[in-house]
Parts: structure tokens; sequence; C-alpha cells
């Protein structure tokens, strides 16, 4: 089936989009959300069990103190309302992933209402509302076998791992998101991005969305105009980055503007990202809506939030992001615009680390967002990840600004880093990078090449002073790099007997 | 000495002092289990080797002069809802038949840190939904007192073990009454706790706020002895309750009235039902009075919707528990031919494996909660149980317990309400209000009818104040000096 | 109050996963009935400014610290599964689209 006929342009020129971004996010606490089992990635299948969590007749669920803690923490950072007093529920459906058929989740007393988390795109400041935040339970692992591609259509039958079941989620659900208009896809990732930021600020998750610890289903619909009633709205799935976010909030403008502009209309379903084609499907018809049957959740008391309670949470918040750039951003004299590639290149954290090892905030961002970005691009590999510390970076820049290291010899630096070989300054010395400023040792190189260029040194002799850089080369390729260059040039204008 | 008609204090007592030895009365018991089970299909399982391994461990452990538990020694049966690692647990239904539970109730590993042999596991109404034990899987239980009728239910099998003396304790779970009923039924104590005082940590829920797990036995006394063993916080349950067992043993071993108020509730009077009941009723309340107690009237006027409240919230609640039998992790598997998909093995699992019953109270409890319908059912019904919660507190104001009789008939015959769904309910009558409101109820046996079946007398007490039940209780046993047998 | 029909039945039973026959529906829509009929009393309960109760205790707050408990090996979380390969519960093959 062909992709939309509409251009994107067209889409946001004739109908007004409207998002629903929620958000899942797997805590990092050490056991599950309703038992004592361990949450840690990996395990061998079914050994992270227990009655509870297999949903084993006779069991009973017991609130984990530190996952409450946790939700209470994320909704004060999203400046929600925390409630009095807040239930549990249950959600019934049956799926062989779901140990007890219904899910122990939240349904009209969630812990947190009513926030909101302020985005920055392009400049523009948008106020995403922050509907509720809630606390639940995810499911078991299902591995599809028999079919061909490891996914649930074809597959002969499944194989069904808990260990996952039971680890503390909590659920964030914005306010419909209005007034975006052609910036919609962008402003859906960078919410996601925020509020990956800051839940990873709160270090309530490893929020990793390629591990699903941060999980997205974005809610798209179109309307005529801003006046109009919303209109009908579908759901995506399977959105593991936050490209993806982007790109399916893209995607489905596009393919709902095509079907109503021929006159089509919207079904509401689930439908499914694929990354690989670029297109959402939909999801399998099912004949009636899911009725869940909330009531709530007997076997737990409900969480009664005092306000000591909250605000000796709220003593516990890191920094807002946005408040920390903007105070960085400060204290280092960046412009807007160099701040913000700091921010798109991931690099504040990094910049803020060597600036306290030592380093500049110019000669920090000068080595992460140049040669280092440069070597990441090249490679794949994130910032963080590439095996140089802004330790090793501020040394770097601290023997630059010593004068003990030119650029090229810090590069090398940085290869003997990143090969292994030691920190900064075992590489300086296992590899000889020390620079030669010493007039001694740079007298014979400087004699050498005004020797051995003679019309260069004679156009210098002559007034062209620019023409030294010739000779700054040949001294620098005959010390290997390894010479002051400013120095050197100092040295051949006296020797050529002219002002530099 | 028989020791299938010694009391379990006697029993603990003696072989505490190695006047006999514990695996001398495992034995015994074990015998009458062989002599008379084969009629009264009291027990769905009999650990023969598990409750001797137990009883010889008592022994050696006397004999080497260690600590001995309250209970040491002693049979105790349990319901076959309760989960005893090791042992299969069933809760009376097919989906579950021969499934062994790899963990311990927190009830079962109290009787094994009291000692206590653990004799077998006891027939009930599937997923303790009834009130006479015929919607078992596997037979119903037999009545001692007569094998065509009905022993009550759910607990059926508990009560009929200790009523025919196959175990001197048992335990059951009550819901609506499935302790006082068949207690009434079978002529033994049966108490149900305050809601939150007994761990339901490992009872197979039906409906998570109404079950408790509580005691039968033959004697008041006996029972608090099961009681204090059953009962205390258990962080595993978050509703169990942080507070330290009422004083039931103590109370048991008191049963002074003088001074006591006892309420007789005027909608549980006794009208309409067994012309008998009433009168053994009456009688009661004339012994009390003599015992020094003082008789007052109190009106619960929300009780008559109490068993409309409860058929609303048991089936909502338990058709959400039960929805974790789903051919998947345990339990029967039925279709799965490797063609059809897991939806319909499930469908045809739940089908096969359910009995009428259940199937009934799952669909009633599906259509209680779905949307639409929530408000006017489930949360409807949720607000009566608030309004009879306060009808109990305004009785307990002007008197210490409450009394009515246990249930509107004696035992009936096996068949006679099968088919007939309401009549079945309205067993419950007088026991459902003591659940909504979460408070503790005592039935014990005060006479015989006409064709010589017991009748039963209630207690209610105010929730944790348990021991009040013991106090009136142990007063009127020793007034009704009850001695009939089946 | 409607009365409960055959659909409704089959609705129900969709909805819970039971595999009801033709006889069943019929019989359990008769008796459904008369039981909703019963129940349907606590409507005629004035009740408006009552709160609903779903616990008999008063209790709130109810935690747990976040600390390990020892579990079931995979032995004793597998022990009563119908099917089990590779370490995990075998299921019938799921038509849904997750």
């Amino acid at each position: 089936m062909g992709g939309p006929t509409v251009t994107f342009e067209q889409a946001v020129a004739k109908y007004d989009p409207v998002l629903g971004l929620e958000v899942h996010v797997e805590l990092n606490t050490e056991t599950k959300m309703f038992c004592g089992c361990p949450t840690t990635f990996g395990g061998a299948p079914n050994s992270q069990v227990c009655p509870v969590c297999l949903g084993l007749p006779g069991s009973l669920p017991v609130v984990n103190a530190d996952a409450v803690a946790s939700a209470m923490r994320i909704g004060l950072a999203l400046n929600c309302r925390i409630a009095p007093w807040s239930r549990f529920a249950r959600k019934n459906y049956f799926y062989p992933d779901m140990p007890k058929n219904y899910q122990i989740s939240q349904y009209d007393e969630p812990i947190a209402v009513d926030g909101y988390l302020d985005v920055d795109v392009e400049g523009e400041t948008y106020r995403i509302g922050i509907e509720r935040a809630h606390m639940e339970e995810d499911t078991g692992k299902s591995l599809h076998m028999g079919g061909s591609t490891g996914r649930i259509h074809g597959a002969d039958y499944s194989l069904v791992d808990y260990n996952r079941a039971g680890i503390p989620l909590i659920e964030i659900v914005t306010k419909p998101i209005t007034g975006t208009g052609d910036k919609a896809p962008e402003v859906a990732r960078a919410y996601v991005t925020a509020l990956r930021d800051l839940l990873r600020a709160l270090q309530v998750s490893d929020v990793r969305m390629e591990q699903g610890s941060l999980r997205c289903d974005a809610n798209v619909s179109l309307r005529p105009s801003p006046e109009a009633v919303f209109g009908t709205r579908t759901e995506t799935k399977n959105v593991n980055s936050l490209r993806s976010v982007e790109r399916a909030v893209r995607y489905e403008i596009e393919r709902q503007a095509d079907v109503l502009s021929a006159g089509g209309v919207i079904v509401q379903e689930t439908r499914h990202w694929h990354e690989d084609t670029g297109r959402t499907t939909a999801g399998r018809t099912k004949e009636e809506a899911e009725d869940y049957r909330y009531f709530p959740e007997p076997d737990l008391a409900p969480v009664a939030a005092s306000e000591e309670w909250v605000e000796q949470l709220r003593a516990t918040l890191p920094e807002p992001p946005a408040q920390r750039r903007a105070r960085l951003q400060q204290d280092w004299g960046f412009t807007d615009l160099e701040m913000r590639d700091v921010v798109n290149a991931e690099a504040v954290d990094l910049i803020e680390q060597t600036v306290a090892a030592g380093a500049s905030a110019a000669g920090a961002k000068k080595w992460w967002l140049g040669e280092l970005a440069r070597r990441s691009n090249d490679s794949g590999v994130a910032l963080a990840d590439l095996g140089i510390d802004p330790d090793g970076v501020a040394r770097i820049e601290t023997l630059i600004a010593q004068g003990s290291m030119n650029d090229k010899m810090a590069r090398q630096v940085i290869d003997g880093i990143l090969a292994g070989e030691g920190t900064a300054d075992e590489v300086v010395a296992s590899r000889g990078l020390v620079l030669v400023s010493d007039d001694g040792a740079l007298t014979a190189a400087v004699d050498e090449a005004i020797a051995a260029n003679p019309d260069v040194a004679d156009k210098v002799r002559g007034g062209k002073v620019a023409a030294v850089g010739a000779l700054v080369g040949a001294v620098m390729k005959a010390t290997r790099g390894q010479a002051d260059a400013g120095r050197v040039r100092e040295l051949l204008l006296e020797k050529l007997g002219v002002e530099g | 000495m028989t020791f299938t008609s010694t009391t379990a204090v006697d029993l603990a007592a003696g072989i505490a002092a190695g006047d006999f030895s514990a695996r001398e009365v495992t034995t015994a018991f074990l015998d009458r289990i062989a002599e008379t089970d084969g009629e009264l299909n009291a027990f769905l399982a009999v650990d023969t080797p598990g409750a001797l391994a137990t009883a010889d461990a008592v022994d050696a452990a006397r004999a080497a002069g260690e600590p001995l538990g309250p209970l040491a020694g002693v049979p105790v049966a349990v319901k076959d809802v309760i989960t005893t690692e090791g042992l299969a647990t069933t809760c009376g239904s097919r989906i579950l038949e021969g499934w062994v539970p790899p963990y311990d109730a927190t009830v079962t590993a109290n009787l094994r840190r009291a000692g206590a042999v653990i004799i077998g596991k006891t027939n009930m109404d599937e997923f303790a939904m009834g009130s006479s034990t015929e919607n078992s899987a596997f037979g119903p239980a037999r009545n001692p007192w007569d094998t065509n009728l009905i022993p009550g239910g759910s607990s059926g099998g508990s009560a009929v073990a200790v009523a025919a003396r196959q175990a001197p304790l048992s335990i059951g779970t009550d819901t609506g009454g499935s302790i006082r009923q068949p207690a009434a039924m079978t002529g033994v104590v049966g108490v149900k706790p305050t809601y939150g005082g007994v761990s339901r940590y490992g009872l197979v829920a039906l409906a998570s706020s109404l079950d408790q797990a509580g005691p039968f036995a033959t004697t008041v006394a006996d029972a608090a002895a099961l009681h204090a063993v059953m009962a205390g916080h258990d962080p595993k349950d978050s509703t169990s309750i942080d507070a330290p067992v009422p004083p039931v043993v103590a109370a048991a071993a008191n049963g002074d009235v003088t001074g006591m108020r006892i309420g007789v509730v005027k909608q549980l009077t006794g009208e309409g039902f067994q012309r008998e009941v009433r009168e053994h009723f009456q009688k009661s309340l004339d012994l009390l009075a003599a015992a020094g107690a003082e008789i007052v009237e109190v009106s619960c006027p929300h009780f008559e919707y109490a068993l409309a409240a409860y058929y609303l919230i048991l089936p909502s609640e338990c058709s959400s528990n039960l929805a974790k039998f789903d051919a998947i992790r345990y339990g029967l598997r039925v279709g799965d031919d490797g063609e059809r998909s897991v939806e319909q093995v499930m469908a045809m699992t739940r089908e096969a494996g359910f009995g009428p019953e259940v199937k009934r109270r799952i669909m009633l409890g599906t259509y209680a909660l779905s949307s639409g319908y929530y408000d006017a059912y489930y949360g409807q019904a949720q607000k009566v149980r608030t309004l009879i919660a306060r009808d109990f507190a305004q009785a307990f104001e002007v008197a210490d317990v409450l009394a009515t009789p246990t249930a509107p008939t004696t035992a009936f015959p096996i068949g006679e309400k099968v088919d007939d769904p309401l009549s079945m309910y309205l067993q419950d009558i007088a026991t459902i209000p003591a659940n909504l409101a979460g408070v503790p109820g005592m039935s014990l046996p005060v006479g015989l009818d006409d064709k010589g079946l017991p009748v039963g007398l209630q207690f209610m007490a105010p929730a944790m104040a348990d021991d009040r039940l013991y106090t009136t209780g142990a007063a009127l046993e020793a007034a009704v000096g009850w001695e009939a047998r089946p | 109050m409607p009365a409960i029909s055959r659909d409704d039945v089959a609705h129900l039973a969709r909805l819970a996963r039971l595999e009801l026959t033709d006889d069943e529906l019929g019989h359990y829509a008769e008796q459904l009935d008369v039981i909703l009929g019963a129940v349907q009393r606590v409507s005629e309960v004035a009740a408006d400014d009552v709160e609903p109760m779903s616990h008999p205790v008063a209790i709130s707050n109810v935690f747990r610290p976040d600390r390990l408990i020892p579990g079931l090996t995979p032995e004793q979380a597998l022990s009563g599964a119908p099917a089990v390969e590779d370490e995990r519960f075998r299921v019938p093959r799921i038509l849904d689209e997750e």
C-alpha cells in the first residue's frame, strides 16, 4: 500500500493537529512494585519471581515504599498537585503476559494531577499540560515462536517469562497538546526529551528508550481549525526512540490528513509504528471495545500523602534541568546558540564536569563539540561512551594552556587515550608528546628551515610577513608537530630581522 | 482415653506432659478418617506420611526436652482453599485439580510453628461459593447427623471433620457465613475473626474485602486456642491489622457475662425462620439473662439490604480474582491441540474447569462492574455497606455483643436447593452483615430440632473485640451443656 | 432496570473468557435475571451522600521497604505449568497485535 499523498506542509496548512503523549517510566527501585523480587535486567527466565508477581492463587501485593516516593517526586518535578488521598485500582483484561489477568494500576484517584512541563523548540516555549501521573505494574514478556519474524503475526505459540512482571511503572499522561501547528512533531520529541532529562536528574529511572525503561505512546488527531472540537484520535505504539516520536507524529499527521482530505473518517484505533518503513499500521480490529471494569483494589490500602511527607520529598528535588541549563549558560558565558549546540550534542554534563576538573568553559566546549563530537559522529558512539572522560579533557586543556602542548599534539593524546594507552599524562610520556618551545632546541630547526627555503626567506625579509607561514610549517614538520608554533614564528621573524 | 473424644486443649496438654504420644493421637484420628470418610467425604486429601512425620517430630522434641508449640501434636484439618506447600490445594475445583502450591499460607505456617499436625485438606464448595458443599467438583460432604443432608458450606468439609471427630480442630474460611453456617448445621463451634485479624496470604481469594479464615472446634476453649495460633499481623497481607490479637483464650476461660449487654437485632430475630430455630434462640437468651447478662433490643434497618449488597460485591471481586485461572501458569488446560489460539484454550478451560455456581457469579460480577453499570450496582452496594457498618456502630453503642440465630433452617437434604440459587443465598441472611462490616462472629450449638438436627446461635462483636465472642460463647456453652453427638 | 438477555450473557461470557454452550446461555440468562432482580434492591437505598466502603478496616499507607526478599526458583515457578519450554511458560498462539 502506498504512503500518504499529502505532504506534511499541506497537512498542517489544512488541519490543526492535537497531540497527547503517554509515557511509561520503569523505576529503578531495587525490588518490584508489589513484592520483593529483584528488578535487574537480563536474568534467566522466570528466576526473578515469587507467588505475588507470578499471580499464584492466594498471593497478595504489598506496596514498595520507594516506588511511591519516586512517583511523588516525579509528580512534584512536573509541577503536579500530589493527591492527599490516592488509591490503587484493578484494570481487568486477559492477556498471557498478565499473571493475574488484571493489572494493579490507578484509575480515578491517581497520585499526582494537573501539572506542566515547559519545552523549548527553536526558541519558542511550549507549556505541556500534565493531566496525571500514576503508579502501576509492568507485565511479563513473551517470545513469539514458530513464525518467520519473531513477531506475533504467524507465530505458532509463545513463551512467557515473568521476570519483568511487577516492575514499577509510572505512567505520565499529558493534557491535549494544542497550538503546535507545524511544529507538532518537534514539540512531541522535545517533550519526551525534556521528560527524559528530568527523570534522569531525579535519578528515578535509567530512562533508556532502547531498553524499554522509557516508553512512549503518541496520540494524534486533526481538526479543521483551532476553534473546532477535537477530531478522532489514533494511538501509536512501538515508538522506541526520540527520533521515532518525531517521525511517527509527522507520519500520522500526514496519514490522517490524507484520509480526511479524501473524504474519509479516522478510525479510533491503536496503531503500530515501524521504524524501518517509516509508517504506522493498524492493529487487529477488535469486536468490542475493551471494558476494563475498574474498581478500587481491595488488597491494598490507600496512599494518604501528608503535607509533611510531600514537603520532605520536595526538598529532595534537584534543580530543574531548564533552570540548571540557564544558570550554566550564564556561568559559562555562552550565547543562546552556543548553549543550544551544547544541549543538542548532549554535552551539558560533560562540559560541567570538565570545567569542574579545571578547564575553561570555552576550552571544554571546543573539545567536546569539536574533535570529540566529530569522532562520535564518525564512529556512531555517544560522546559519553567514547572512552575519554572530563578529567582527561580538562588535563589536555591545562597542558595546552601551560604551553606544553598544541592542538595537533592534543589530538594525538586523544588518540592514545581512546586506544587505551592510559591517561593523558601517560600518553604524553609514552609517545613523547612534549611541546618543544625551548629556544635552544628550536634554533637549529629554524636555521635549517631558513637555509632550505631561501626564496621564502627573502620574501619575508622583503616585507611579506605572511609568507613566514611556510617556514613555520617546515619547522613544524621537522619537529613532528611538537614545536610551539607561536614561538617558532617569533624566532623565524627574529632571525630574518622582521617585526612580526 | 479415646483420643477422638478428647478436646484439643487436653490433647495438647497430655502430649506435652508425656501422658501419651503425638503419634498415638494422630494415628487415632487417621483411623477414624479411614473408617468414616468413605461415606462423609469431608476430606479431599489425607496426608498420612506428612502427619505422622510431624507427630514423630513433636514426640522427638518432647523427649529431648525442647519447648513445644501451643498445639504441638494436635491434628488440624485445613480447608482446601488454603495453600499448603507440597500438598495439593484444589479449592474444590477441577480447574486446580492436582495443583501443588510451592508455598505455605501464613496460617499454614502458623500451624506448623505451633507444632500442629496438618492431617489433611477438607472438602468445600468450589472456590468457597456456596452454602452446602454441593458445589464441590469432588462430590458433596455429608452431614454426620444424617448423611442424606448437607453439612452447610462453603466450609462443609472442615465442619464435618470436627463434628465427626475426624480431627479435633479444623480451619475454614468465611466470606458470608461459610464457617458459621456449617458450624450451625453440624453442631460445632465456628468463628469468623475480625476482618484483618487473620492473614489472608495464601487464602485463595473469593471476595478480597470479605474473606477471613477461622477455627472450627467442639468447644469454645478449643476454638480460642486455634484462633490465637491463626491470628496476628502479617506484613505480607496489606489488609491485616497491626495490633495485638484480642485475648481470646483468656476470655474463653473466663465466660462471665454478668452485666454484659446482649443486643437482639430486630431485623434478625428469626421471623420467617424455622420454628425450632426461633425457639432455641429464645431459650438461649433466657439462659444468658439467667447468667447475668442484660438483653436489649437494637435495630439495624439496613440489614435487609445486606444480601443484595453482598451478592453484588462478592461476584464483582471474585470475577476479578478468578481471572487468573487461565490455563497458563498452573491448573487445568483443555483444548490445546496446537491449532487453537490462547483465547480459545482459555475459554474452553474455564468452561470445563468451573462449575455452574462459579460461572454464575463470575458473570454477575462482570456485569456489575461493567461500564455503565458500575455506579448502580457495585458502587451502590459499597455505599449500602457503609450504612450497614454504621448500623453496627450504633448497635454497639448500646450492646456489647449482638445475638441472632445463625441460619434460618437446620440441615436440609442434599439436592434440595441446588437448582434454586436464590433460595440457597438466603441461608446466609443472618451471617452476611458481619462480613460486610468486617466484625467478628461466632456460631455455637444451642439445641436440636424435632428431627434431632443441631441449631446454632450467632454472636457478633465490634471489630477487634473478638474476645467478647469467647466470653459470651463460653457462658452460653456452659449454660446449654451441649452433649449431643451425631 | 433491563432484563438480562441471552445476548447480554454471551457478551459477559466473552468478557470473562467462558465458552458457554447454547443451553447454558439460556439457562444462565434466566437465573441471572432472577438474581439481578433481587440485588437491584440496593438502588432503593438513599445513599447519595454516603461514601462507598471498600475496606472494612480503616487503613492507609501500608508499605514495605525496597529490599530484596527471596522468591521462587524457576523450578518452583514452573512446577504447576501445563506446558514448559526453555524455562518459560509455553502458551498457544496469541492472535492479538501487541
